[in-house]
C-alpha cells in the first residue's frame, strides 16, 4: 500500500535519523511511504495555543494537499503533527460554522471537508500493519532489552485525539513486545518532557528530564523509548545538563519507536545515526548482540 | 334545554389585560343556552367558587363553564365547587381563556373575539355532556417492597405495622443491605450492625411481612391497587425449611472464594452465609465455584448437614403475587476503581474504595476491625482519603454530588486516627459538604482534634514507588496554598462517587417507570412528589432516587410508606370516568383497538366478538377512538359529534 506521508520539519532536518529508519522499516513490512508535495508547516504549537481561526489555516492546507492526491489518510511521524494536523480536522469535521468561514478564506484551494483521516506511524503499526504480523517479519529479537515507554503529551492528549487510552496507554507497551523486547512500565510515561520550554528556560526541563530518567532506571529500563522528536531532544541532549547538575546522575540512551523497529526487522543500523544521540546507544545494543560490533 | 352559567375570570391583569372581559360577558349572556353570566376577578379564590355555588342554586342552572385558565390548574377545584352545589361535577367545562388566549396575544379586540369564541365552542360541548360518576376499584390491600435495605425494611416495617401485609423481595439472600457492611454511622459513631440488626430481626419475625430472598422481579402487570407481580426464587441448593442455619456446612467447605460482602477483601465460602447476622441465616451454594457443580464430587456440605437439607437438584421457582403498591427500594453501588485510570485502574492493591475500608474497620471484616493495608498487612502509617472520585466529574459522567462522602471520609479518617494515634491522615476535597443535624462539627472535630490534614484540591495522580516498601505516591494540589502536593502513602481511600445498582434499567422498564440521565429513578416531581414515581401506585425510597444518608433514607422510606398506606387504607379506589367506552351494537370486535392501546386497557370479549374497555387501566387517550374503523370507540364526554359541534361553532 502507498501511504501519504506528511513529513514536518523536525523529521527532515534534526530527526532525519528517526525518518530514515521508519521508511525503511515500513517497505520491509510491505508499504511504501511516499511523501507529500507541497507541504508546509503543521502550524505546531501555535494552532494549538491559539484561540482563533487564522493558526488552522497552515494545517488545513497540508490537509487539502493530501486530499488533492486523491489520498483519505495521511501519517505523521512527529506527535506535535499528528496532534496538530488532527485537531484542525476534527474542527472541519465538527463545526459546520468554523469550516465555512476557513473555505470561504482559504479562496484559492478546492472546499475542504475532513474528509482525510490523520494517523501517527504508530497507529499505522497497530491499526493497519498489526502487531501479530509485524512480530513475525522481526528478524532480530530484542530480547534481554528492556525498553520503558515514554509517551509525553501529544501522542495521547487530548481525550479523542490521542491514539490510546491516556492514563493506561499500551501501543508502545504492545510494539515493544512484538519486536521481542520486554515493556518497563514507569508512571511518568505520560508526564510533560518540559516542551518547548527547553528553548527559553531549561530548569524545568532539567528537572522533569531527570525525573523521567531516575524512574526508568530504578525500574530496571535499559533505555526509554519515545514517539515524538521534542521528547526526545528533551530527554536525550538535556541528560546533558542534568548530568552537570547532578553528579550522581546516570544516564540512559533514548531510541525513537523507528529505530527500534528498524533493527528488530533487521535493517542497516547506521541509517539510525546513533551517534549523533546525546547517549550513543551502541555500546548497550552490542552488549545485547543487537548491532554489528564494527562500528567504532 | 340546558340552562348554563358562564363565569369570566380576570386572574388578576392576566386576562383582563388583554381581553376586555366585561364585553365578554355582555356578548356571551346573549346566547340562547346562557342563562347567567358573570366575571369576577379571581374565579378559583373562595368568594369566586361561592358566586358559582349560590348561582347554581338561584339562577337553577344545570351546567357551568369558567373561562379561565387552563384545565390542568383548576378543573377539579371548580368540578369540586359545583358538586357541592349539588350539580354533577361533568356538566362543567373549562374554557382556557389564559394560555390559550390572553397570554399569546396583543390586540385587545382580537383576544376579546378569541376568548368568546372558545367559551362558544366550550358551550357546545357542554351542551352534550353526560352527567358522570367516578369509577371504582377494589384495591388488593397488599405492599410489595422491592429492596432489603435499611430503606425497604424501614418502608416495610411503616406498612405492616399499620395493619397491612408486605411481600419484601431481596435479591441477596439476606436483608440488611449496604448498612450490613458498615463498621460505624457518622457522626454519632453508632456501630452500624448495632442499630441495623433490631431492624432486620423485626423484619423477619414480623407477622405481616412476607420475606423472599434471594428473589428477583421477574414480571409486573396491572394497575394502581391491582398489580399482578410474578418474583424468581433463585435455586440456593439449600433447602431452607430444613436448614437450621448451623453453619457447619460452610466450616467443612473446601472452597475458598473472594467475599463479596467484604469487597473481595476476605474470603468466603462455596456454601455461605454472607455474614454472621444475616436475616435470614440460611445459606447458599454458589454453584459457579462449588466443587461438586464443577466435578461431580465433593458433596462434603451434604454429608455434614444434621438436617439432610442440600439440595443440588434444587431449581429456580417462580412466586406470584396480588399487591396494591408498590415500592422500590434497590439502592446503590459504587463506582467500580477500574473505572478512574489516573488512579490505576484499579491496579494497585493498596488503592482501596470507601467501601472495603469500612469492612477493613468492621470487627466482623477480614481483619477483625484492625486497619491493615491488603498487599502486605502492614499497619498503614499515612493514608491518603480522596474525596469525589468520579462524582462532580462530568468527564467521568458524573456530574452529580453523591452526598454521602464528604461525610463518611471524615468519619473514616477519623476513625483511622483513632485505631493509628500515630498515624497521619490526609484528605482531598473539593469542598466539604456537611449539612445536617450534627454534620458539620462532626467534620470539625475531625480536622481540629484528630488533626487529620485536609487539603482543598485533586489528586492528579497515584501510582507505585519504585522503591522496595510498596508506598504509593499521591500528587495531587492544594489550591489554597497553589502548591503542588506528593504525599507517600502507605494506602489510599477513594470516596467513588455512587451510582445506581445493578439492574436497575432493567426493573424500572419491568416497572413501566422512568430512570433519569445517571440510571436513578425519577421522582414525580422532584419537589413536590418526591416519594412517587410517574406511574400511579408505584413509589420509591432511598438512594435508588439519588444518593442520600442514612436519616434521610428512613425519613424517604417512611415517607413512601404514608403514600402506600395512603391508598392501602381506602376502601376503594376512585378514577375519573372521562375514558373510552364501546358502542357494543356497532362493534365489529375486529381487535385494532387493543393492538394500539399502550396501557392494556382493550381486550377482545371472545363470547360476544366485541372489545371491551378495562376501566381501571383506560386513561382516556383517545387512540383507540382514532383507530376504530367503525366509529364505535367513543370517549365519554368528548364524542365525536360534541368536537365537530366544538368546530362548527368556531369555523
Amino acid at each position: 500500500m502507498e501511504l501519504c506521508y506528511y513529513p514536518g520539519c523536525t523529521l527532515k532536518t534534526t530527526a532525519k535519523n528517526f525518518e530514515l529508519p521508519a521508511i525503511a522499516s515500513i517497505e520491509k513490512l510491505g508499504h511504501k511511504m511516499v511523501e507529500l508535495p507541497r507541504w508546509n508547516c503543521c502550524g505546531t504549537v501555535h494552532s494549538l495555543a491559539a484561540d482563533d481561526l487564522m493558526h488552522q489555516l497552515a494545517p488545513i492546507r497540508t490537509l487539502i494537499r493530501v486530499s488533492e492526491t486523491g489520498a483519505d489518510k495521511v501519517v505523521t511521524l512527529c506527535a506535535m503533527c499528528y496532534n496538530t494536523l488532527k485537531q484542525a480536522n476534527k474542527i472541519i469535521l465538527e463545526d459546520n460554522e468554523k469550516r465555512d468561514r476557513i473555505n470561504n478564506f482559504l479562496d484559492e484551494e478546492k472546499d475542504y471537508s475532513g474528509n482525510v483521516s490523520v494517523l501517527h506511524l504508530l497507529e499505522f503499526l497497530r491499526d493497519e500493519v498489526g502487531f501479530e504480523e509485524i512480530k513475525k517479519r522481526v528478524k532480530r529479537p530484542l530480547d534481554d532489552l528492556k525498553l520503558s515507554p515514554y509517551y509525553g503529551c501529544l501522542l495521547l492528549r487530548p481525550e479523542g485525539i490521542g491514539i490510546d487510552d491516556i492514563e493506561a496507554p499500551r501501543i508502545m507497551e504492545d510494539l515493544i513486545e512484538a519486536l521481542g523486547g520486554e515493556a518497563v512500565d514507569s508512571p511518568f510515561k505520560s508526564e510533560c518532557c518540559g516542551s518547548y520550554h527547553t528553548v527559553d528556560d531549561i530548569d524545568p526541563v532539567i528537572e522533569r528530564t531527570k525525573m523521567i530518567i531516575d524512574d526508568s532506571n530504578a525500574r530496571g529500563a535499559d533505555a526509554i523509548v519515545v514517539g515524538c522528536p521534542l521528547c526526545f531532544y528533551n530527554l536525550d541532549y538535556r541528560q546533558k545538563d542534568a548530568k552537570e547538575r547532578y553528579k550522581e546522575f546516570n544516564s540512559i540512551p533514548i531510541f525513537y519507536f523507528t529505530q527500534i523497529l528498524a533493527i528488530a526487522l533487521g535493517l542497516d543500523e547506521s541509517t539510525c545515526a546513533f551517534g549523533e544521540h546525546f547517549v550513543d546507544p551502541r555500546p548497550m545494543l552490542l552488549n545485547k548482540n543487537l548491532v554489528l560490533s564494527g562500528w567504532k | 334545554m340546558k340552562r348554563l352559567g358562564v363565569f369570566v375570570c380576570h386572574c388578576g391583569l392576566n386576562i383582563s389585560d388583554t381581553v376586555d372581559v366585561k364585553k365578554v360577558v355582555e356578548t356571551i349572556n346573549k346566547h340562547p343556552n346562557v342563562a347567567y353570566a358573570v366575571d369576577y376577578t379571581y374565579m378559583c379564590s373562595d368568594p369566586g367558587q361561592e358566586m358559582i355555588k349560590s348561582a347554581i342554586k338561584e339562577k337553577k342552572l344545570d351546567g357551568v363553564i369558567v373561562a379561565a385558565c387552563s384545565p390542568t390548574l383548576h378543573e377539579i377545584t371548580f368540578r369540586n365547587a359545583i358538586a357541592t352545589a349539588g350539580l354533577n361535577p361533568y356538566q362543567f367545562e373549562n374554557a382556557n381563556i389564559r394560555e390559550q388566549c390572553s397570554w399569546v396575544h396583543k390586540d385587545k379586540n382580537t383576544a376579546t373575539e378569541k376568548a368568546v369564541e372558545i367559551i362558544k365552542s366550550m358551550i357546545e360541548k357542554l351542551k352534550l355532556n353526560q352527567s358522570l360518576t367516578a369509577i371504582n376499584i377494589p384495591i388488593t390491600k397488599k405492599a410489595l417492597v422491592i429492596g432489603g435495605g435499611i430503606s425497604g425494611m424501614q418502608a416495610a416495617l411503616d406498612i405492616a405495622n399499620s395493619g397491612f401485609e408486605v411481600i419484601l423481595v431481596e435479591k441477596t439472600s439476606s436483608i440488611g443491605g449496604r448498612m450490613s457492611q458498615l463498621s460505624e454511622t457518622f457522626p454519632t459513631l453508632d456501630c452500624a450492625s448495632c442499630i441495623l440488626t433490631p431492624k432486620t430481626v423485626e423484619v423477619g419475625h414480623h407477622p405481616k411481612i412476607k420475606l423472599i430472598t434471594y428473589s428477583e422481579i421477574e414480571e409486573v402487570e396491572g394497575y394502581l391497587g391491582n398489580f399482578k407481580v410474578k418474583i424468581k426464587r433463585k435455586p440456593a441448593f439449600v433447602d431452607w425449611d430444613k436448614c437450621t442455619g448451623c453453619g457447619l456446612c460452610s466450616e467443612k467447605c473446601p472452597t475458598n472464594v473472594p467475599s463479596e460482602f467484604d469487597r473481595n477483601m476476605g474470603t468466603r465460602k462455596a456454601i455461605y452465609i454472607p455474614f454472621p447476622q444475616a436475616v435470614p441465616k440460611k445459606p447458599v451454594i454458589d454453584s459457579k465455584n462449588c466443587i461438586y457443580f464443577k466435578t461431580g464430587k465433593c458433596r462434603l456440605c451434604e454429608k455434614q448437614c444434621p438436617t439432610d437439607a442440600i439440595d443440588y437438584n434444587q431449581k429456580e421457582t417462580f412466586i406470584e403475587e396480588n399487591v396494591g403498591v408498590i415500592i422500590v427500594a434497590t439502592g446503590f453501588d459504587i463506582l467500580s476503581k477500574e473505572n478512574i485510570g489516573e488512579y490505576g485502574y484499579g491496579k494497585y492493591k493498596d488503592v482501596i474504595d470507601g467501601l472495603q475500608f469500612e469492612r477493613l474497620l468492621s470487627a466482623s471484616g477480614p481483619t477483625a476491625g484492625k486497619i491493615k493495608r491488603p498487599s502486605d498487612g502492614k499497619i498503614p502509617e499515612e493514608v491518603v482519603f480522596v474525596q469525589c472520585v468520579g462524582s462532580r466529574d462530568p468527564e467521568h459522567g458524573m456530574p452529580y454530588c453523591s452526598k454521602i462522602c464528604c461525610m463518611y471520609t471524615a468519619k473514616h479518617a477519623l476513625l483511622y486516627k483513632h485505631a493509628v494515634h500515630e498515624g497521619q491522615a490526609y484528605v482531598f476535597y473539593i469542598d466539604i459538604r456537611s449539612g445536617g443535624k450534627g454534620y458539620e462539627e462532626f467534620v470539625q472535630r475531625a480536622i481540629e482534634d484528630e488533626e487529620i490534614v485536609y487539603l482543598r484540591g485533586k489528586v492528579s495522580k497515584i501510582f507505585k514507588d519504585s522503591g522496595e516498601d510498596g508506598k504509593l505516591i499521591v500528587w495531587g494540589v492544594d489550591t489554597l496554598t497553589g502548591k503542588k502536593i506528593e504525599i507517600s502513602a502507605d494506602m489510599v481511600v477513594l470516596a467513588m462517587a455512587a451510582v445506581p445498582n445493578i439492574g436497575v434499567k432493567e426493573l424500572a422498564k419491568k416497572l413501566k417507570i422512568s430512570t433519569d440521565a445517571h440510571g436513578f429513578i425519577t421522582e414525580a416531581h422532584p419537589k413536590l412528589r418526591p416519594v412517587e414515581t410517574l406511574t400511579a401506585g408505584i413509589f420509591l425510597t432511598g438512594c435508588v432516587q439519588a444518593p442520600k444518608d442514612i436519616p434521610e433514607t428512613v425519613a424517604q422510606a417512611s415517607g413512601a410508606a404514608a403514600r402506600a398506606i395512603t391508598i392501602l387504607s381506602k376502601p376503594e379506589l376512585e378514577m375519573d370516568p372521562l375514558i373510552s367506552t364501546v358502542d357494543e351494537e356497532i362493534c365489529t370486535g375486529c381487535g385494532v383497538c387493543v393492538e394500539v392501546c399502550s396501557y392494556k386497557a382493550r381486550e377482545l370479549n371472545e363470547i360476544k366478538k366485541i372489545a371491551e374497555v378495562n376501566e381501571a387501566l383506560c386513561i382516556g387517550c383517545g387512540a383507540c377512538i382514532s383507530a376504530c374503523p367503525s366509529n364505535a370507540s367513543i370517549h365519554k364526554n368528548f364524542t365525536k359529534e360534541q368536537i365537530l359541534r366544538m368546530i362548527e361553532e368556531v369555523t
